[in-house]
């Protein structure tokens, strides 16, 4: 039935090329009016990045041009410039600051002395500097005032009373086990505390919430917001608009911040001598990176600074990522040329780049010129034709004039080069149909382009490559590079270089090859050019999906090669942390949307990581004009300056950045973990902070209401809860509390000092209190045996719970409250629909509807109670993850809002029952422990910025998106994905590279304020074919699963298949343009980049997420839709398009060393009955789920060795391990398994399943490329994008 | 020269549209700020939701004006943005209270750029009726001596 569906649709689409297909997802592929036409009156678009911008305006290349572009234009929305007059030229700057002093605010937190967990004085130090931004508009400063939605219900704000100690006879101590029975529900009254209605208490008696009083039975209201006495909270909601205008756009203007003096490093006031950074370089796993931390700097200080709770000014936290001015402070003063006893590294020979003010030629590596440039190859000279002249490839030209001199094995350079580019396919010939009017000319006549994958990514010249100096631990070689170089250089104009644009990128590559460690024969960098011709050729044959019948290759799907020149490519950040859908960006808009693929970012930005390099020093060098973290791929500058790959703009570089950490010797600045690594880790001093770094607060709100003691969830939970209870994060500061609910809310006081918790039972759950809000929360480790107590009995004090209602809302209200002045991670367990207080329920779903085949109603929240609480805990950072066990109608849908704009995550085990679900139970088990155990990150922001001319367009993910740029994430987690689409709004021309920067700051959970860095460097292009051959498959598929679940949200799911569908049907469709006629008949052709994505796209439609016409739950619809949108990478592609092992007969052929452990690699089959042996045994990989088919005529050997099982029929139905044989077949089946599940996220708990089984439909329906009843098998699906490709 | 109820629609329209068109550049301004940072989502969002319904009452009460004055043509010029109005309102998201923008999903370039242009392009159709109402009044009055 779906094959007559989606023509229809995809003619239109087809017809008109250049509209936009009706059901395309809007951005990346729409026309170009997704962005408003006019011109905007106001200020120009944050982001650092000046619109006003014009290429002419680079400054050529040398530090004695004026004033740097960015300086030039600077914002007009943002007069102030950047950190008054120091900041508006740098040249000026004599390095010392000449704008006001630093204010000695109440001193900084770094300050006090560390530890201290409730020193009530913390709060007196007065707010940091950066708090003086608070806008009256900030909506996180107060909440109850600000923020809309805590107002309705809620207390009134102030609330500083107390019970009257009258209260005191209502509290109960329960002990131990005796009590336990009598405790519930049955016992009544007087054995719980019940503490109905607000206290009637006056508003004078209760002291500020301080450390101490609240003894057993003083139920004081926590007074929440403002009105907190000392002096916390007025002088850090000032109301200074302006300023923090400034901060939130981009951070420069501020001119408030100055450092604290006392972290000034005492010798940056002098010129003179030499400052010793503080600097620590660990390069470790980041779980042991706090070895040299140095508390004194940033001590973690009080804990819950209780005294005066006040609501944390979360949103200015952009304002420090984005916003930290570049203290001048940390100026070491002008880059003193001749200056300074700093030992001037060998490297350092300044006359090896040409000066600039000479006007010297080499200053203009000719971007559109001669094509020289191609190969990426540093040395290798296989570059295109140096003029268009050259009938064939290049070579021998480009290879005499730069491949010898400069290299130190110049032999080797033509030779080889000769050969590969004759080489090239037939095919790859005459690259694009249309090449774009803009963009330099690439290389003129048919032959350049004939070689276009030798061209490598670039048909600029890429200057690098005949400034091949060799490495600079060669010594003396730097006397004679500087003259061919030179040479070179001069020689450049003569043939016809054009003026460059870009001045920089000749340094930039030199200095690059500068840092390359130890000397890098040639013959290395000519073998790795090889490979790369091969690979490259390789990627752009293309493929005729019709005929290729086996299309799963045995080996994973890599990512695309970077087509980077070699030096950026080994720098290049990892492709599983930060990648781009095409690692070719295209130069202009209208060519990414003649490419119809998407553009957009695969982030995962906290990723566990086991190398890391982390580096705590005084001083963090970012761009002054955007605020860009120094990078990789900067361009440094003579060792004083380096110029921003974001904004170009042209920065000091700080003396101390000459300090090598490793060496502890000054010495050129390439060597800095900084530029040598993609991704970094800042320890951030002191005025990235807000407030002093929070303690890790965790708050479990549990359901224990019937359904969740009848499905057996509640003793498990506890039991983890137990077991990990020392292996959570945090550090001596760590708070935990619990609140339990069914239809009422039972907190619990485990403060110090009690023999038992005590329970405290409010059962007015319309109007929400927190009896004693100090003894909630209580540190974890002084509190232990009482917490232990606690987790033990929950189960069995209300097994006999027979309370069906569950009031979630209101539970959520009161973590919300308990958590406010710290903020933190709130833990929800849920079992069944909420349904009493605010945020009840009801059922939605019907279940006649969940095989239509139209459309799926009650995809989006039923209400915007949860969406709401969620930007409230956001704004008071706090996270919100949230479990879902339940049989029934659940509503997702509505449930994850809570999580999803408070950056946590949400689980769902749909049919949990501890006895009849095993499977659920081990995958929430391992959840779970994972879940508490894994690394966590507070009060977090990330930013991305992009180079100029690309913007972010839409962010998927679970966050709150604060700005254009912006996300605001309570809670960072190593599991959670982000992508964003990302726009070309001008045209790319002015560099061969852009670079995007997704910086992510937090708080660690041992109270570190720290900075993770990832820098991604792409080549642009401006050709069609490099585009498609850049395509990274996976990263589109999984950013297309996004926009589609958007789509189906705000259109219907039609829609969204259709459009999923348009994405392959339009980018083959114009691969197809680029081929020459005589080859497409009949066929349907792909570049081998895209092989994979009619498959992909097919499974997709087939997801349960996507999925019309087979009967789907709407929870388990919504939540595969959920985790489209927040899963990391290989987890989506695990879902859409799971890994079939064979494994009946693995073999050690081809295993990988791990550990000293040989893991057997079996071959990838694709997902088709095809491929299924009926004598075979499969191991499918779901992502969520691993499967372990046996066929039904396996081998007697299989079912003993591995199964221990006499022959297939006595397999047990629902086996769920495999059992541990000694035996070679069994021990290689599992390390291979326990292999795919090391370090994975998410559980993926093995089943068994026979042939005939009832489950073997759990496998068989991921056999996405075979027909069912409703949708389309492979073959078809391929000629159904075949007839709309016509 | 007498003063009819056409005219007095026609004169209260007027005055009218030049509130509305203090609405439009009210939401363009705000949007501008949403797009350079300038504001928190949350409470841009908060400050102009509320005034989302009152701009279509007052679009809507000149125009059951102009029907009790039988003034079709008028009308009929103004239905597209009634009914345009209906459909906007009817798909809003889910929010409990009134209004149209939802702090989460304000910030994607596209429906950004969205309400940019919808407050554009109101701004225009009010600006114009502003005038074909000045001139209508004008008309009205002037023809009925």
């Amino acid at each position: 039935m779906a094959s007559s569906q989606p023509p229809h649709a995809h003619g239109q689409a087809m017809k008109m090329p250049g509209a936009a297909p009706p059901q395309n997802f809007a951005s990346g592929m729409g026309p170009p009016s997704s962005r408003p036409p006019m011109q905007q009156p106001g200020p120009p678009p944050p982001g650092g990045y000046n619109p006003n911008y014009q290429p002419g305006m680079n400054p050529p290349m040398g530090y004695n041009q004026g004033p740097p572009p960015t300086a030039n234009g600077a914002h007009p929305g943002k007069p102030s410039g950047y950190g008054g007059p120091t900041g508006n030229n740098p040249r000026t700057q004599d390095g010392y600051p000449t704008g006001p002093p630093p204010p000695q605010m109440g001193g900084a937190y770094g300050q006090r002395p560390p530890g201290s967990s409730t020193m009530p004085n913390s709060n007196q130090a007065g707010p940091h500097p950066m708090s003086r931004g608070a806008p009256p508009s900030d909506f996180s400063t107060h909440p109850a005032l600000n923020s809309p939605y805590s107002k309705p219900g809620g207390p009134p704000p102030m609330h500083g009373m107390g019970n009257p100690p009258s209260s005191l006879p209502l509290q109960n101590q329960y002990s131990g086990s005796q009590q336990v029975n009598s405790f519930p529900r049955q016992s009544g009254p007087p054995t719980r505390t019940n503490v109905a209605g607000p206290p009637q208490g006056s508003a004078s008696g209760m002291p500020l919430p301080g450390p101490s009083p609240s003894g057993p039975g003083t139920y004081g209201r926590q007074p929440l917001q403002g009105a907190t006495p000392g002096s916390m909270d007025s002088p850090s909601t000032p109301d200074m608009p302006g300023i923090d205008r400034n901060l939130n756009s981009s951070g420069e203007g501020l001119q408030v911040p100055k450092y604290p003096s006392m972290i000034r490093s005492p010798s940056t006031g002098s010129l003179g001598s030499l400052p010793m950074p503080k600097f620590n370089l660990q390069s470790s796993s980041p779980t042991a990176d706090l070895a040299n931390y140095s508390p004194g700097d940033s001590g973690p200080p009080s804990a819950r600074s209780s005294a005066a709770p006040s609501p944390v000014p979360s949103q200015r936290y952009d304002a420090l990522e984005g916003g930290t001015p570049y203290s001048p402070n940390y100026h070491q003063g002008p880059p003193t040329p001749g200056g300074s006893q700093l030992p001037v590294s060998p490297l350092a020979n300044p006359q090896r780049v040409g000066t600039p003010s000479g006007g010297h030629p080499l200053a203009g590596p000719p971007m559109g010129g001669p094509p020289m440039g191609g190969p990426p190859m540093g040395g290798t000279p296989m570059g295109g034709t140096p003029r268009s002249g050259t009938p064939t490839s290049g070579p021998p030209t480009s290879g005499a004039q730069m491949g010898a001199p400069p290299m130190g094995a110049p032999p080797m350079g033509a030779p080889p080069m000769g050969a590969p580019p004759t080489s090239a396919p037939p095919m790859s010939g005459p690259p694009m149909g249309g090449q774009p009017a803009t963009g330099p000319p690439v290389s003129s006549g048919i032959s350049g382009r004939r070689q276009y994958p030798q061209q490598g990514y670039m048909s600029q010249p890429q200057p690098g490559q005949y400034q091949q100096p060799p490495a600079p631990a060669v010594q003396g070689g730097m006397a004679k590079m500087g003259q061919p170089q030179q040479g070179m250089g001069k020689s450049m104009p003569q043939m016809g270089g054009m003026p460059q644009p870009n001045g920089g990128q000749a340094r930039m590559a030199v200095n690059n090859v500068m840092q390359q460690p130890g000397g890098q024969p040639s013959m290395n960098s000519l073998n790795a050019s090889m490979n790369n011709l091969r690979v490259q050729q390789a990627e752009t044959r293309p493929i005729n999906l019709l005929q290729e019948r086996h299309i799963v290759e045995p080996m994973p799907v890599e990512p695309p090669k970077s087509r980077l020149n070699p030096e950026y490519s080994k720098l290049q950040v990892d492709p599983d942390i930060f990648r781009c859908t095409l690692n070719a960006l295209p130069q202009t808009q209208t060519l990414l949307q003649k490419s119809r693929l998407p553009l957009g970012l695969i982030i995962h930005p906290f990723r566990d990581l086991s190398h890391l390099p982390v580096i705590q020093s005084s001083v963090i060098v970012r761009c002054r004009s955007c605020r860009t973290y120094i990078n990789p791929f900067v361009t440094i500058i003579e060792q004083r300056r380096w110029k921003c790959n974001l904004c170009y703009r042209i920065n000091e570089l700080p003396e101390e950045f000459t300090y090598d950490p490793v060496t502890k010797s000054y010495g050129s600045p390439e060597r800095r973990p900084e530029v040598k690594s993609a991704t970094i880790e800042f320890i951030a001093p002191s005025e990235y902070m807000l407030r002093p770094p929070q303690p890790a607060v965790y708050l479990f709100v549990i359901d224990v209401s019937f359904s969740a003691v009848e499905s057996g969830y509640l003793s498990i939970a506890c039991q983890h809860l137990l077991d990990c209870l020392d292996r959570m994060p945090g550090d001596a500061r760590t708070l935990i509390g619990f609140i339990t609910f069914d239809s009422t809310l039972h907190f619990y006081n485990l403060q110090e000092g009690m023999t038992r918790p005590q329970m405290l039972v409010v059962s007015d759950i319309d109007d929400i209190f927190l009896p004693c809000p100090n003894d909630l929360l209580v540190n974890v480790h002084e509190n232990k045996e009482l917490i232990q107590e606690l987790l033990n009995q929950i189960p069995s004090m209300f097994s006999g719970n027979k309370n069906t209602q569950t009031a979630l809302g209101p539970a959520l209200q009161a973590a919300l409250k308990l958590m406010s002045p710290t903020g933190g991670r709130v833990t929800v367990f849920q079992s069944g629909l909420p349904s009493l207080g605010q945020g009840a329920l009801k059922s939605r779903e019907d279940p006649n509807q969940r095989a239509s085949s139209k459309s799926v109603a009650n995809l989006g929240p039923a209400v915007d109670f949860y969406k709401k609480l969620s930007l409230d805990f956001s704004a008071q950072q706090i996270a919100c993850d949230i479990f879902l066990f339940s049989s029934q109608y659940t509503d997702v849908a509505t449930l994850a809002g809570v999580a999803k704009y408070s950056g946590g995550s949400v689980y769902y085990y749909p049919g949990f029952h501890s006895t009849q679900n095993l499977v659920e139970v081990e995958r929430f088990s391992n959840d779970l422990r994972r879940y508490l155990t894994r690394k966590i990150g507070f009060e977090a922001v990330m930013r991305v910025r992009c180079t100029k001319g690309l913007s972010i367009h839409t962010f998927h993910g679970n966050f709150f998106v604060r700005s254009t740029d912006l996300l605001s994430l309570p809670n960072i987690n190593p599991d959670a994905g982000f992508a964003m689409q990302v726009s070309i709004e001008e045209s790319l021309h002015d560099s061969p590279v852009a670079s995007l920067q997704a910086a992510l700051l937090y708080t660690s959970s041992k109270g570190e304020r720290r900075i993770r860095v990832h820098t991604m460097c792409l080549p642009v292009t401006n050709q069609l074919t490099e585009i498609m051959a850049g395509a990274d498959q996976q990263g589109i598929v999984a950013l297309l699963t996004r926009m589609a679940v958007d789509k189906s949200l705000t259109s219907t799911m039609s829609d969204a298949r259709d459009a999923l569908v348009n994405v392959s049907v339009d980018s083959l469709s114009c691969y197809k343009g680029t081929l020459p006629s005589g080859q497409t008949v009949g066929t349907l052709m792909c570049p081998k980049s895209l092989r994979m994505l009619p498959l992909y796209t097919l499974a997709a439609l087939k997801n349960n997420a996507f999925r019309l016409g087979t009967s789907t739950r709407l929870d388990e619809r919504v939540y595969s839709m959920e985790m489209f949108k927040c899963q990391p990478l290989q987890y989506i592609i695990l879902k859409l398009h799971p890994n079939l092992y064979p494994v009946h007969n693995m073999s050690d052929e081809g295993a990988i060393l791990v550990n000293d452990q040989s893991i057997p690699q079996p071959p990838l089959i694709g997902l088709s009955s095809e491929y299924i042996n009926r004598n075979g045994a499969y191991l499918m990989d779901c992502g969520d789920a691993m499967y372990l088919f046996v066929n039904r005529e396996v081998s007697i050997a299989f079912c003993l060795e591995i199964l221990d099982t006499p022959n297939f029929r006595s397999i047990p139905e629902g086996m769920t391990e495999l059992p541990e044989l000694a035996n070679p077949a069994s021990e290689r089946l599992r390390t291979f398994i326990m292999w795919l599940l090391d370090k994975r996220a998410f559980a993926a708990p093995l089943q068994i399943i026979r042939e005939d089984s009832k489950k073997r439909v759990l496998f068989l329906r991921n056999l996405v490329q075979d027909r069912t009843e409703s949708s389309m098998s492979y073959f078809e699906f391929l000629q159904h994008l075949q007839k709309e490709i016509k | 020269m007498a003063f009819t109820f056409v005219a007095f629609c026609y004169l209260l329209a007027m005055l009218l549209a030049a509130v509305l068109i203090f609405f439009a550049i009210f939401h363009i301004i705000a949007f501008d700020e949403l797009k350079t940072d300038y504001k928190n989502p949350i409470d841009q969002c908060n400050s102009l939701n509320p005034l989302v319904l009152p701009e279509y009452i007052v679009h809507i009460f000149y125009n059951v004006l102009f029907l009790a004055a039988l003034q079709f043509g008028t009308l009929v010029f103004n239905i597209p943005l009634i009914a345009y109005h209906i459909y906007r309102y009817a798909n809003r998201p889910v929010m409990s209270s009134p209004g149209l923008y939802d702090p989460t999903t304000i910030m994607n370039a596209d429906v950004l750029s969205r309400c940019m242009r919808e407050g554009w392009i109101k701004l225009a159709f009010y600006l114009i009726s502003f005038f074909y109402y000045l001139y209508s009044m004008i008309y009205v009055l002037v023809s009925s001596t």
